[in-house]
């Protein structure tokens, strides 16, 4: 098994031992085939691009083929131990409508995201007026599929409009690894490259 | 206990000397209460299975039939003289791996290669059944299905497969024995018949009816068949299990052995020989009647009607594991059909898969060569045979 991206790594390690994982978003299978052989987690996933999909089926991982925007309503509430969106959000035509619907349907919620408040974006765009183009957000303008990114700051407060409670919150350093943040200042805001909050709803007992 | 035997079957018209593989007839001491609200006894469930059952009796893999399929899913037809319907995804190293795997296909109930159906001789009369055959449903299709498991000793099924109707007998198994279904596969199907389906079916049901060698369904004794109408039905059939960009690529406006068009109406276009071709070969290898049932069995077929309503309650503390497959050009089966199952599925809290597979073949790419398909059968079946620890 290949090393996991150090993001699906920081969530992994937040998973409970035997939990029931619903991953939106799965891409290639990753995360739930590292949490079925080394947490035995009972993990399902939605994908929405069909080789993936396909892909994971074939490794025998059950995941459906589906778009987060329209899907995840059929899902009952609270069914999953913890609801997971890693790298996902900012692709979603309705971040606030998605992450509503993981926490219900997940007592937890762990989601990762590209942070648009990194220092080199800020400068990239104050220092050339062009759209940024990084290492980890590498496309132009015009064919990102990042239709609805955001930074730290911007999360924390559809976090807050969403009524979810943070029950972690980890930066995602520029050398790949995660350390705990004061997630309200403004330090991380400005040096992590991206972000994972575990977040559990206020409406949930 | 039932007995296997080797009763003369009344085959349509044209073969009725044809193998119909293995048999067990269900004598007076097992009935089967259908649906309709009568019992039909004694009957037949004529089927073939490849590979060898294991010592655990674990390694069973239950393949349902389509429409005018048959229990010849991975050997030579014995009418027809072609390859088994299935014969690509069915067999030693291929996806459902003969060599590691016990397949068992049965004829449906109301069939017409050797399991009891309206071709059959009603013992009570002592000539065919013809229209006093009970109506028959999908889930008395799985009944008898069910009957012959366990005369073959089968408590459990490693997986249930099948496409299109049979997809629907798929769904009815996990619904209707949940404890005796380890996985399931349904491949192009729906949880319930559409009213779009419904319609073609009953185009091509009244073709048969206007037919007049039909004869009220009694043409068996007067050395008739309604070809003409049998055709028809399928002809129009066959159309929709096609897609219009597959039609366009194969036959587009050609014509057949003509430069131009002969102003009249015979067949000048490819498209109409092809379909011309397509219903006199169906009438050699099926019975009219039959038609006429398993139609109707498909467009009874509603499941969640049987649990208030709510297809998820089908599914309720299921353990199944579910591997839903559409394509993507199906407009007969289209996606959103099988989607809705997955979501009841998710629904109802089971594990469940549903992949879409790209493809201009439309509703027929279950039948085909599809290497997407072999590979999510494959991938699956083993991951559910290793969790099952079968070899």
């Amino acid at each position: 098994m290949s090393a996991l991206r150090p993001d699906l790594a920081a969530i992994a390690e937040m998973i409970p031992e035997g939990a029931r994982v619903l991953d939106v978003g799965c891409g290639d299978g990753a995360l739930l085939e590292h949490l079925a052989a080394t947490k035995r987690v009972d993990g399902r996933g939605l994908e929405l691009s069909q080789q993936n999909v396909n892909a994971c089926v074939a490794r025998g991982l059950p995941v459906v083929q589906g778009d987060a925007d329209t899907d995840l309503v059929d899902y009952p509430a609270q069914i999953f131990d913890v609801a997971i969106l890693s790298q996902t959000i900012q692709a979603t035509r309705s971040p606030s409508k998605v992450l509503k619907h993981l926490l219900r349907i997940g007592r937890l919620t762990a989601v990762s995201f590209p942070n648009f408040g990194h220092w080199r974006i800020r400068l990239g765009l104050l220092a050339r007026g062009r759209m940024p183009q990084t290492r980890t957000l590498d496309y132009p303008w015009h064919e990102t599929p990042n239709i609805h990114l955001c930074t730290i700051a911007d999360f924390i407060a559809l976090a807050d409009e969403s009524g979810a409670v943070v029950q972690r919150a980890l930066a995602l350093g520029e050398d790949g690894r995660t350390r705990p943040m004061q997630s309200r200042a403004w330090g991380p805001n400005l040096f992590a490259e991206g972000a994972i909050f575990l977040l559990r709803s206020k409406d949930a007992n | 206990m039932a007995e296997a035997s080797n009763p003369i079957f009344l085959r349509p018209l044209t073969s009725p000397d044809a193998d119909i593989g293995q048999a067990v007839a269900f004598g007076p001491e097992h009935p089967l209460a259908l649906d309709a609200g009568v019992t039909l006894s004694p009957f037949t469930v004529a089927y073939m299975t490849y590979g060898t059952l294991n010592a655990a009796r674990s390694n069973a893999v239950l393949v349902c039939h389509a429409l005018t399929g048959d229990q010849f899913a991975a050997s030579q037809n014995p009418i027809t003289g072609k390859p088994g319907w299935w014969n690509t995804l069915i067999g030693p190293g291929k996806p459902i791996d003969t060599d590691r795997f016990f397949v068992v296909c049965a004829n449906v109930l109301g069939g017409c290669m050797g399991t009891t159906g309206p071709a059959e001789t009603d013992p009570a009369t002592g000539q065919p059944f013809g229209l006093s055959f009970p109506l028959v449903t999908i889930r008395d299709m799985v009944r008898a299905q069910a009957m012959l498991l366990d005369t073959l000793g089968i408590e459990k099924v490693l997986c249930v497969i099948g496409g299109s109707m049979g997809g629907m007998q798929v769904l009815q198994w996990a619904a209707s024995y949940p404890d005796r279904v380890v996985s399931a596969i349904p491949i192009a199907c729906a949880a319930r018949h559409s009213a779009q389906n419904i319609a073609f079916h009953e185009v091509g049901r009244q073709a048969i009816i206007a037919d007049p060698e039909w004869c009220e369904g009694a043409y068996y004794l007067q050395g008739r068949q309604p070809s003409k109408g049998l055709a028809v039905a399928r002809m129009a059939a066959h159309i929709t299990y096609l897609s219009e960009a597959a039609l366009q690529r194969k036959f587009g406006r050609s014509l057949q052995n003509r430069d131009v068009v002969s102003f009249g109406f015979g067949p000048d276009f490819q498209i109409e020989s092809y379909l011309h071709h397509q219903g006199l070969t169906f009438v050699d290898r099926f019975d009219a009647n039959t038609y006429l049932y398993i139609t109707r069995a498909m467009d009874y077929f509603d499941l969640a009607a049987d649990y208030g309503g709510v297809l998820a309650e089908a599914f309720r503390d299921s353990e199944t594991r579910f591997c839903i497959i559409s394509f993507t050009s199906d407009w007969l089966f289209p996606t959103v059909g099988n989607k809705h199952v997955a979501h009841a599925l998710n629904a109802a809290g089971a594990n469940v898969s549903f992949v879409e597979i790209e493809t201009d073949k439309g509703h027929d790419a279950f039948l085909l060569d599809e290497p997407e398909m072999f590979a999510t059968v494959r991938g699956f079946l083993n991951s559910v045979a290793a969790h099952q620890g079968v070899k």
